[in-house]
């Protein structure tokens, strides 16, 4: 235990520990706007592209960062430009492109002599390799994303659910779209030193997810996500770190975690969305005819135990699969 | 306040309405109508610059569209299934995306934007459902969340396109009350519909649609009138006609005469 302590403290891991917390925070910000549109699985494909870019790295011999960032965010316009143009063979068209990205990674860092298992610390993440220098890009860039998303919530908001009423607002709707695929590609990079690039869309995705397990409202969706996505990425950091015979990449011990998480909320969240509805109030309509239940073997009130519903000017308890209404001293059939 | 000159549009190429001339004045109330696909919601995404023109002129408030900037003046409900999106959103917050327009970048809501944004809610009678989902909700419901929404922007001119189609009578009475309310307050609408159903009484001019031009413009009619607006110089048209020669029966084009 005092090892792992002690290794805590080592300043590699430090490093580890700052660059998932941005990260953590970002990847959720942007992923939420992602999944309102219905692309949860767009990180994924700009992940596939930036592999590309990354093996560019290492054949020129410059940080892979940064020719990730620039070929992630080229992807990411050409991904959004495809959506806008076509309905029709959109998906392959992007399934092409994904598949290419990896398979030109794979190629370009055979032809730079570099092993595989250079280009896997960059697809599955690494405490080890991170630099200062990465820490301070990561946080810079991880901190760009969470103030344009947290700052354009409303533009970004209108223009991820409803395309058509942003622009007759008199959105520049192109600008947004290519803002939301740019910042996508942006924490895509910024999370491929500790998730990893293969896992980085679930770091996006997952924490809405669950947080929209919970929530009704898109702030807090948002605000919840923010705050699962660090738990997650700290948390799984400090997993992988654990002193054990195995090593295991960062970034499968986050993405599981995550999914820990999600596990966990589901039911919580299908339960109260259960008892949700059953609240809802009866809708009032013209009086039709109702039983009069003249003996009835018990009061209902306040804390009866029997779900309590409004309905009109009254409150329906919901009784074995009746509606019972207070009416003076008897129960109405509703 | 919108003038549309000798307007077509065409779609990958294909001409979808041609020879368009549409004057709304300010203040009417203005029912675009027709049969599926005769160009109705065309014509109002034309409108509202969402489709350009492949000829012809289009102003709004007396500005070429190519100039206009002035958005908050327009609301526009869109055709949609819903209200809902892929992450939770409540009632208000749909609503309250509707004053964008009037907002400008990273500044927070005003007083002046709440109490908009809840006068909103009140007209289509929401105020109480403000903090739910708004996916609980049903889609007469979620159709009201859209209007309350173009509603907050305070906007001079409308544009709903079938805000009733999928709506049961109940909630189109709803509906056309919001829709009164509006035009007594001096608002412009211009609404697309398949059927008028309880907004009938609040129309001022009807504007039929057929085949992508301007079948009729004037007075009000029956739906039933809608469907008729032939004018006596109507051609027949095979919309069957396939390469292989066929034997068309006197069946055959009396249906045909009775789908037109």
């Amino acid at each position: 235990m005092s090892d792992y302590l002690h290794l805590l403290g080592l300043p590699f891991m430090q490093r580890a520990i700052l660059a998932a917390v941005f990260t953590g925070i970002a990847a959720p910000a942007i992923g939420t706007y992602l999944v309102q549109r219905r692309l949860a699985l767009m990180g994924d494909g700009i992940g596939h592209v930036a592999v590309t870019g990354v093996a560019l790295g290492l054949l020129t011999g410059t940080t892979p960062t940064w020719t990730a960032v620039v070929v992630a965010v080229i992807g990411a316009v050409v991904i959004e430009l495809i959506r806008e143009r076509g309905h029709a063979n959109g998906d392959v068209a992007l399934a092409l492109l994904f598949y290419g990205g990896l398979a030109g990674g794979v190629l370009i860092t055979g032809i730079a002599g570099q092993s595989g298992s250079r280009l896997q610390t960059f697809l599955f993440g690494s405490i080890t390799t991170i630099s200062v220098s990465d820490v301070i890009v990561t946080m810079i860039l991880a901190a760009v994303v969470i103030v344009i998303c947290v700052g354009l919530s409303p533009q970004l908001f209108a223009v991820s659910h409803d395309e058509e009423f942003a622009r007759v607002a008199g959105l520049n709707i192109r600008f947004y779209n290519i803002l939301v695929a740019v910042l996508a590609a942006v924490s895509v990079t910024v999370a491929m030193r500790t998730v990893g690039l293969l896992l980085v869309s679930a770091l996006m995705v997952v924490p809405v997810a669950t947080s929209q397990q919970l929530t009704r409202t898109f702030r807090t969706t948002l605000g919840a996500a923010m705050l699962i996505g660090p738990l997650a990425s700290v948390g799984g950091l400090l997993i992988s770190a654990y002193p054990t015979e195995v090593r295991v990449a960062p970034g499968a011990t986050i993405v599981l975690l995550a999914l820990a998480f999600f596990v966990v909320a589901w039911p919580v969240g299908v339960l109260l969305r259960a008892r949700r509805r059953m609240r809802q109030p009866f809708p009032v309509v013209q009086v039709s005819p109702h039983e009069v239940i003249d003996e009835h073997p018990h009061d209902h009130g306040k804390d009866c135990g029997h779900v309590a519903v409004p309905h009109g000017d009254h409150v329906d308890y919901v009784h074995g699969g009746h509606r019972h209404a207070v009416h003076g001293e008897h129960y109405d059939e509703h | 306040m919108v003038e549309l000159s000798n307007g077509a549009v065409a779609i990958t190429g294909r001409p979808i309405l041609r020879g368009i001339d549409l004057t709304v004045r300010s203040g009417e109330f203005v029912a675009l109508m027709g049969a599926n696909g005769s160009g109705k919601s065309t014509l109002v995404r034309a409108l509202t610059g969402l489709r350009p023109l492949a000829s012809g002129s289009l102003s709004l408030f007396g500005t070429p569209l190519a100039d206009f900037h002035d958005w908050r003046r327009i609301g526009f409900v869109p055709q949609r299934g819903g209200a809902g999106s892929g992450v939770p959103a409540s009632v208000w917050e749909v609503v309250a995306s509707g004053r964008l327009t009037h907002r400008r970048l990273m500044r927070p809501l005003g007083r002046r934007d709440r109490a908009a944004i809840s006068e909103a809610l009140e007209v289509v009678g929401l105020a109480h459902r403000a903090r739910e989902g708004v996916s609980t909700l049903s889609g007469g419901q979620q159709q009201r969340v859209l209007i309350a929404r173009a509603l907050a922007g305070e906007p001079e001119l409308f544009f709903l396109d079938e805000p009733t189609a999928g709506v049961d009578l109940p909630n189109q009475q709803v509906l056309a009350d919001s829709l009164e309310t509006l035009s007594e307050r001096g608002s412009t609408i211009v609404l697309v519909a398949h059927e008028l159903g309880p907004m009938a009484p609040l129309i001022d001019r009807a504007v039929v649609m057929r085949d992508g031009r301007v079948a009729y413009d004037g007075p009000p009619l029956t739906s039933h009138e809608v469907y008729e607006t032939d004018h006596g110089h109507h051609h027949a048209v095979h919309v069957r006609h396939d390469h292989a020669p066929h034997v068309s029966s006197p069946l055959d084009s009396r249906e045909g005469m009775a789908h037109e």
